[in-house]
């Protein structure tokens, strides 16, 4: 029996039908249509499904929708400004943080998730928030690089 | 992979919550990092979810001569609570820290490991230890069960049908105490190959637990290799039994050195 969800994603108000045992990102990608968050493994693993609940790094193959109703929902289409890039998604372009981009919102989700804890993470700290986002292509190196870049980006646009 | 049909419904007290986990085939819900993956294998089929995680059950409290960590309370809020700094605590935030990963430990809560009684639970050995007792609430009233007794097999639990995990209390420690938890992992999975906790009280006992190598995680008092030896442990296509009863003595060393340098004051 398709339950109603209610649901901030990206700073706007959506409700829609879902049914109960619908995960949050079938929700996202096949109710809303927001198919920047992407399924890889389906089975937790991989982190590709990242999303932010209520602000958290969470993989939304491993949430209920229903569990985020009345939550707040920020996926990879909702972090940048009109048509300016966020700084971290800006960071991943020239620091060549990606090759096929797959696990890339996922990577960012969580590395927002860590930013905001930590302005200003170590390549070690850096690398321990992301193991829980794997990425197939190429290594790590240009992943934690981009994150550094966007943590200093960050910093700077901060009012001290 | 989606889970089999389901129903949900959201539990607003402690008491709505036991009465719709009495339906038949009802299972509780919170983070859902073990059920949700167990479901959606289908190796786990309920006809509905209690969700209980936006009951009030979740901090971190010192009350008199315990500390009370509420069934929600999660991984991340494990990792970083400042009530945990003491010595004697310091396995619990050290063990927290390296679950899972940061989506997991964001979700993930102390209750849900435990009714999920996964024989390689890393905070399993830190709660035995520990000598941690799980608060349980029922229809028919309450009870607590020490930690070690909970675990009766590989995801299974002594917990009573409509049973539902409330909290977790840790007994404080006398002054010099301290504890540390160990493990070497499987470097895909993360669960440990054999992992280790160990307490060192002020007063000079030693207390051991060992998760990961058996069915269920069990308490290795004081002596560990005599533990290890009279333990029936398993082996699989990653590590031989012979080589996790060598890496849970290895561990164990490892946890055991770090408790006392933490109950002698040192900084580890």
């Amino acid at each position: 029996m398709p339950e109603r969800l209610e649901v901030v994603v990206n700073g706007r108000a959506r409700a829609f039908d879902v049914e109960p045992r619908t995960l949050l990102v079938h929700a996202l990608r096949e109710g809303l249509g927001l198919t920047g968050t992407h399924v890889g493994c389906d089975t937790g693993q991989c982190g590709a499904c990242t999303v932010l609940l209520d602000g958290k790094a969470v993989k939304s193959c491993t949430v209920l929708a229903l569990q985020a109703d009345g939550c707040d929902v920020t996926t990879i289409e909702g972090i940048a400004r009109d048509s300016e890039l966020h700084p971290i998604q800006q960071a991943f372009v020239e620091q060549h943080g990606l090759q096929c981009g797959y696990c890339t919102p996922g990577v960012i989700l969580t590395s927002l998730d860590l930013l905001a804890r930590d302005p200003d993470p170590s390549d070690e700290t850096i690398r321990h928030a992301l193991r829980g986002n794997l990425c197939r292509c190429t290594g790590y190196q240009t992943i934690v690089d981009s994150v550094r870049a966007a943590a200093r980006e960050l910093r700077e646009a901060a009012p001290s | 992979m989606i889970p089999a049909a389901v129903g949900y419904e959201r539990a607003s007290d402690l008491d709505h919550a036991l009465e719709l986990l009495g339906e038949p085939d009802a299972k509780a819900i919170a983070g859902g990092q073990s059920l949700l993956s167990a479901m959606k294998l289908r190796i786990a089929r309920p006809a509905v979810v209690v969700d209980i995680s936006r009951l009030p059950l979740r901090g971190i409290e010192v009350r008199g001569d315990a500390v009370h960590v509420g069934a929600l309370t999660t991984w991340d809020e494990l990792a970083a609570a400042p009530a945990l700094e003491d010595p004697a605590l310091a396995a619990i935030g050290e063990c927290a820290r390296g679950i899972g990963d940061l989506q997991v430990r964001n979700r993930g809560t102390i209750g849900g490991s435990l009714a999920h009684a996964d024989p390689a639970s890393d905070m399993s050995a830190v709660l035995i230890a520990l000598e941690a007792r799980a608060r349980l609430h029922s229809r028919s009233g309450e009870r607590t069960v020490p930690v070690a007794e909970l675990f009766i097999g590989p995801f299974l639990t002594a917990l009573a049908p409509g049973e539902l995990i409330t909290a977790v209390v840790f007994p404080l420690s006398p002054t010099g105490s301290g504890s540390a938890y160990a493990s070497v992992d499987h470097p895909a999975s993360g669960f440990p190959l054999a992992g280790a906790a160990a307490l060192v009280t002020g007063d000079g006992r030693r207390r051991l637990a060992i998760t990961g190598v058996a069915d269920r995680p069990f308490p290795a008092g004081d002596d560990v290799r005599a533990a290890l030896a009279s333990a029936d442990i398993f082996g699989d296509g990653f590590a031989s039994a012979e080589y996790r009863r060598h890496l849970a003595g290895v561990v164990a060393d490892r946890a055991l050195e770090r408790a006392e340098a933490r109950a002698s004051g040192g900084r580890t």
